[in-house]
Formats: structure tokens, C-alpha cells, sequence
């Protein structure tokens, strides 16, 4: 036996006995023990140090973090009618690597994308990595365009603006780019409001891509909130029509009409000229893009003649039949001389207005330190921007008063040596409409007016100053064609020379800034023609028959009982109506 | 002690079969709503793109222009508008 203490005996069979060492058998034993702990270890590690690493990536194989679109705002009326929506719309995309396409194919794909086949080539042989075919097609063009599974064409989904209104709103509402962000007007001023948060979800898809399960939410898309303009769409597409028919008739430049809310400060239409359609901006200039209501400035001429009185009456200088002498038309002051169009004689404070004399305005601003005048000047909003939140606002110039001179401030009485924006000045008619005070002007509907605004002038004077620009409209006045039948209204006519080259040219801002019905405004509407060329250049002639076109419209639009001597029917309650013919 | 096992089997396999049940029943409800989802987005986006067509239709210059061109309506002269007010 004493072999048997020198090995293991692994067979009884004396045949097959063989002798090993002892440490052999051990040695096997202890690999096999290491190998098995070294495969706990790694099944420990695995589960336990290594798991979250292999739970993502197993997650990957069957979760999907899918982005959820978020819709831009839609831009309302005041009414609620749409004015600026976002539709789904397709964009056929390509890799040029990936897209081996016979010529047939190509064809095929040209046809149904509208375009030209070498154009198409040339794409395709660019050698980028990515680029577009066709941006924004419908979505069922782009579900043809995939039925044809060519390899290497994709498509993905983008939004698409659409503005039912075109060219009537296109200044109002502006546009979005490509990407669906604001670029220009309420889009871009409201872009907080309208830009939608996409959203985005984790889920468990199956072998066929549908979603089976919804693990969580990322993040819940938020979509653009709605808004809400101040602008009425019928009052809008009065003014359009009224300034693009005065803008053929007198062959201008261009143009603008404001028409503000007096009773809340609401701005009911901003029209423009020459304007464009912002559904199809293939050539656009910046000569059709500017809202110049708001972003251009000029010299408003006689429409700023209102103010120097109410300032004069508020103070106590003069009262309105108070007579100022402006013969013989001209006046000079210092080295320069300043003159009527039209010579007049003594004329009353009213006729000053009535008439537009520039020497009975100017008499009446001298005897004022031009302190006193700037503020009132501040006061009116003149000289800094509205702050309506529009991209591009100006403010004008109104230079401080300690560097006015005798001549500038006789020339700023009458509007000029001072440029204001449309939008200004409709605001600080205001004063007139609203019995001497002004509430802050807004773009979007306003529920809820202010009652009081911040005071400029007494009622008293406010009143005074309305009777005298009802005066303007009458026989003896500027702009009888300012009339409206049935409604009282006032208004101040302006016809300005436009600064050439830092001179005075001979060519012409012709306007107009009214309000109606005189009884009780409830419509500020301020017109603005820039360079009438076609023999007419007053105010007066070219620019108050569009405010008589505007306010008539809108007033019946707003449902405004008529004020003036067109007398109204007593009708009972119970609907006992027999309709008379009224006299004309 | 052998029984106690061979019951508390059947109930773990019972309730594992449960599981699978519902989690199929979840899955199911789950691609129902969102089918319901789907179309409820799609409806909103019809329903914006009728809106859209509505105001293209509705468009003030295209009324005016059938109302002028097709039914030959023309504004009323001062003359011809009576203005009627209610007797309180």
C-alpha cells in the first residue's frame, strides 16, 4: 500500500492503475474552483456594479424617446376669426450618398416635386451629407413622394404659417421663417406667447414599431398659446382698400392709415402701402416690409397746429375767438421767414385752425418758453417710441428745449423741425377724443379699458379744441372732404415738404388725423400719403377723402348711432316698425 | 410540508399567468389610447386648416368683390340709410 500513499488510485483495474503525483488532481480541483468564482464575480459584477449600463442598453434595443411636437399659437382678430395659423407640411429631404437613383426614378421624382431634372441631379450629386429636395410640400404630396421607397429620400414633418388675410394684415402680422419662429411684426413681438415647447416621451415600441408602452413623460409638450389682437379684420380691410385706391388715384410712394379705439387705446387697424403677400415672399423688398406706420417718421406739418392752441387756450393766453393778426402771410423771425400758403387776415384761435395758418400758430407757440412747450410735446408721446412692443418702433426727434431756437420753436408749433410716426400721432389725438387725457395704446385686446389716463389737457380745453377741427371739415375749412353723412367729425389736415438731402424738395407728405363722431369719439383714424404725384398734394384733397372712406365704414362696422342731422327713428320696443323715408 | 410547496407553486404560477395578462391588457389599452391621441391630433389639424379655408372663403376683399361683380350691391347713399334707435 505504500503506492497508495503515493497517489490517487483512480481505478481498481490493476490494468489501468497508473500512478499520479498528488498535486495534480489538486491542481485541476483548484482551477475549477477559480474559474467558477471568477464567474460569480463577473455575474456579480454584471448585476450588480455594471446593471444600469446594460438595463439602458438593453432598454435601447426596444425604448424610443420620441419628440412631441408642439403647434405655434394662432393669431386671432378681435373678433376670434383666424388671422395666422400653423399647418403640418412636409420637407423631402435626401442623403446623396444612399440615393443611387436610375434616371426613370429621377424622373418620377422630378415630376411629382415639381422640378426640373438636371436641377434635381445636381442636388443629388452635391456632396454633402444632407440636404433638401423640397421644403415644405402638402402632406400628401409627400406620401406619394414615399410610395415610391426610393432609397436615400426621406421626408420630415415641419409646420407651415398660413395668413388668410395676405396682403391686407401682412404688416400687422408679419411672418415666420422657415424654422417657425417670429421674424418680423406681431409674430416676432409676441414670440414668447406663440413659440410652442416641443415635448418629449419615453416609450416601448415592438418588433413592428408601434408604440406599446409609455414609460414616462420627459417632458409634456406645451403648444403656443393664442393671440388676441386689438385689430378689427373689417376695419382693417376698409382702411387697405381705402389707402390702396388713394395710392393708385395719386400715384405715391407709399402710405399708412392708423385707426385707434378712443374709448380703450386699442389699435383697430394699421394699413400700409406698398404692401405684399406674406403667404408667397418669393421677391420682397424692403420697401414692402416696413410697417411704416410705426418705423417710419416725418413731419407731420399742420396736424401738430391743434396742440400749440390747446396749449395757448389751457394756459389762459387766448381763448378761442381770441383774434390774431396774420397779415400780410409772411413773418419773420431772426434771419428766416416763415409764411402762409394762403395770406390771411385777423384770424380768431378757431380759424387759426380752421384755416391752417402757420403765422397764427406760430404768434400763438412764441409766447410760450419752449420749456413749456417740450413738455407738453413730452407729454403727448412725441420724441420716444410707443412701446407697443413692435420690433423696429422709432421714437421721432424732438430735440430738448434749451436748443431751440425762436425759428425752431415757431416751426414746431407747425409741425415742422420735429418728425413723429403715424402711430404717435393718431396716440396723441387722443387728448381731443378722450376730453384732454390718453391711455397707453395697445395690440391686443383690451377687456378691460383703463378709466382714467394720464391727464395733458382739461376737458375744457379738449372740448374747445374738438369744435374748432369739426370747424376744419365745414365750409370755410381744409378739408371738407373729410366729411362723413350722419356723423359728426373733426380732424386737422397737414400737408409737410419732405427733408431732401437736409433741404426742403418739392416733394410732399400729405394727412390727416380726425376722430369721430365729435359728440362722443369713439374712432381716432390718422392718415398718411407719402409723395401724391399725380397734381394733388394737400392734405385736404388726398388725404382726408380716406378718412371720410375709413370712419364712415367703420362706424357703421361698430354699430356707432349716427350723430348728425340724419334724425333718428323712435322705434317701440315691442318691433312695431313702419319705416319712413327720411328727407335727405 | 410537501403540499404547502406544490399550493404555494400553483399560486405563484397563477398569479405570473395574471401578470402577463394584464400587462397584455395594459399594452392593448395603452395602443388605443394613443391611436385616440393620433387622432385627435389630426382632427385638431383639420380642424385648423378648416378655419384656415374658412377665412380664406370669408376674406372682406372677396365678399366685396362678389358683392359688387355678382350680386351688383352697391354701398347706400347718405339718402337711403335710415337710422333706427329703440324707445327705452
Amino acid at each position: 500500500m505504500t503506492k497508495v500513499e503515493k497517489g490517487v488510485t483512480f481505478n481498481r483495474n490493476p490494468l489501468l492503475r497508473s500512478e499520479l503525483p498528488v498535486w495534480r488532481p489538486r491542481f485541476v480541483l483548484v482551477c475549477l474552483l477559480l474559474g467558477s468564482l471568477a464567474l460569480v464575480g463577473r455575474a456579480a459584477y454584471l448585476q450588480g456594479v455594471h446593471d444600469q449600463f446594460l438595463q439602458a442598453k438593453g432598454e435601447s434595443r426596444y425604448a424610443r424617446v420620441l419628440q412631441v411636437p408642439a403647434t405655434r399659437g394662432k393669431i386671432s382678430d378681435r373678433q376670434g376669426d383666424v388671422l395666422a395659423q400653423s399647418s403640418p407640411v412636409k420637407s423631402v429631404w435626401a442623403i446623396p450618398e444612399d440615393a443611387k437613383l436610375d434616371p426613370s426614378q429621377t424622373r418620377q421624382l422630378a415630376a411629382l416635386l415639381e422640378m426640373n431634372v438636371n436641377e434635381l441631379n445636381q442636388k443629388l450629386a452635391s456632396g454633402k451629407d444632407f440636404v433638401f429636395l423640397k421644403r415644405q410640400v402638402s402632406p400628401e404630396l409627400a406620401d406619394r413622394v414615399a410610395a415610391l421607397k426610393l432609397p436615400g429620400i426621406h421626408d420630415q414633418r415641419e409646420y407651415r404659417r398660413f395668413y388668410p388675410g395676405g396682403e391686407v394684415m401682412a404688416h400687422v402680422l408679419g411672418f415666420t421663417g422657415m424654422d417657425d419662429k417670429g421674424q418680423e411684426g406681431i409674430e416676432l413681438a409676441f414670440e414668447s406667447q406663440l413659440a410652442g415647447k416641443p415635448g418629449s416621451r419615453r416609450v416601448v415600441k415592438d418588433r413592428r414599431g408601434n408604440v406599446v408602452e409609455d414609460v414616462q413623460s420627459i417632458r409634456l409638450p406645451q403648444d403656443g398659446r393664442e393671440v388676441l389682437l386689438s385689430i378689427d379684420s373689417k376695419i382693417q380691410y376698409l382702411a387697405h382698400a381705402a389707402l390702396k385706391q388713394a395710392m393708385a388715384e395719386h400715384k405715391a410712394k407709399a402710405g399708412g392709415v392708423v385707426v385707434l379705439d378712443a374709448k380703450t387705446g386699442e389699435v383697430l387697424a394699421m394699413a400700409n402701402a406698398p404692401t405684399y403677400n406674406p403667404n408667397n415672399r418669393g421677391k420682397l423688398t424692403g420697401d414692402q416690409l416696413r410697417n411704416r406706420t410705426l418705423t417710419d417718421t416725418y413731419e407731420p406739418g399742420s396736424t401738430m397746429k391743434p396742440f400749440t392752441a390747446a396749449m395757448a387756450l389751457e394756459k389762459g393766453k387766448v381763448t378761442a375767438n381770441t383774434v390774431i393778426n396774420c397779415a400780410p402771410g409772411r413773418m419773420t423771425i431772426g434771419s428766416a421767414t416763415i409764411s402762409d400758403a394762403h395770406p390771411h387776415g385777423a384770424l380768431s384761435v378757431a380759424q387759426v385752425i380752421q384755416k391752417s395758418s402757420n403765422i397764427g400758430s406760430a404768434k400763438m407757440a412764441l409766447a410760450f418758453p419752449p420749456e413749456t412747450m417740450w413738455k407738453m410735446l413730452d407729454d403727448l408721446g412725441f420724441g420716444a417710441p410707443l412701446k407697443l412692443g413692435f420690433p423696429g418702433e422709432v421714437g421721432g426727434r424732438l430735440r430738448p428745449a434749451k436748443n431751440w431756437k425762436p425759428i425752431e420753436q415757431a416751426t414746431i408749433s407747425y409741425g415742422h423741425g420735429i418728425s413723429v410716426s403715424l402711430m404717435q400721432m393718431a396716440n396723441a389725438y387722443q387728448v381731443f377724443a378722450r376730453d384732454g387725457d390718453m391711455v397707453p395704446l395697445s395690440l391686443s385686446r383690451v377687456d378691460t379699458p383703463p378709466v382714467h389716463g394720464s391727464r395733458v389737457f382739461s376737458p375744457q380745453t379738449a372740448r374747445e379744441v374738438r369744435q374748432m377741427l369739426e370747424m376744419v371739415v365745414q365750409p370755410g375749412g381744409t378739408a371738407q372732404k373729410a366729411n362723413v353723412p350722419g356723423y359728426r367729425v373733426g380732424g386737422k389736415t397737414g400737408t409737410s415738404m419732405k427733408l431732401v438731402g437736409g433741404r426742403y424738395a418739392s416733394r410732399y407728405v400729405a394727412s390727416f388725423v380726425g376722430i369721430a363722431p365729435i359728440s362722443d369719439p369713439r374712432l381716432i383714424v390718422a392718415v398718411m400719403i407719402d409723395e401724391p404725384s399725380n397734381g394733388k398734394r394737400y392734405g385736404g384733397e388726398v388725404a382726408a377723402p380716406i378718412f371720410a372712406q375709413v370712419v364712415g365704414g367703420s362706424l357703421r362696422a361698430l354699430g356707432v348711432p349716427p350723430d348728425a342731422p340724419l334724425k333718428p327713428l323712435q322705434v317701440a320696443r315691442d318691433g312695431s316698425f313702419v319705416p319712413v323715408r327720411e328727407a335727405m | 410540508m410537501a403540499r404547502l410547496i406544490g399550493f404555494l407553486l400553483m399560486v405563484v404560477v397563477a398569479s405570473s399567468l395574471g401578470v402577463v395578462a394584464s400587462q397584455h391588457q395594459a399594452r392593448k389599452l395603452y395602443s388605443a389610447v394613443e391611436r385616440e391621441t393620433q387622432r385627435a391630433r389630426q382632427l385638431e389639424v383639420e380642424w385648423g386648416q378648416l378655419q384656415l379655408e374658412q377665412s380664406t372663403w370669408a376674406a372682406h376683399a372677396r365678399v366685396e368683390k362678389l358683392a359688387r361683380e355678382k350680386l351688383v350691391m352697391r354701398p347706400p347713399q347718405s339718402g337711403q340709410i335710415v337710422a333706427i334707435e329703440e324707445r327705452p
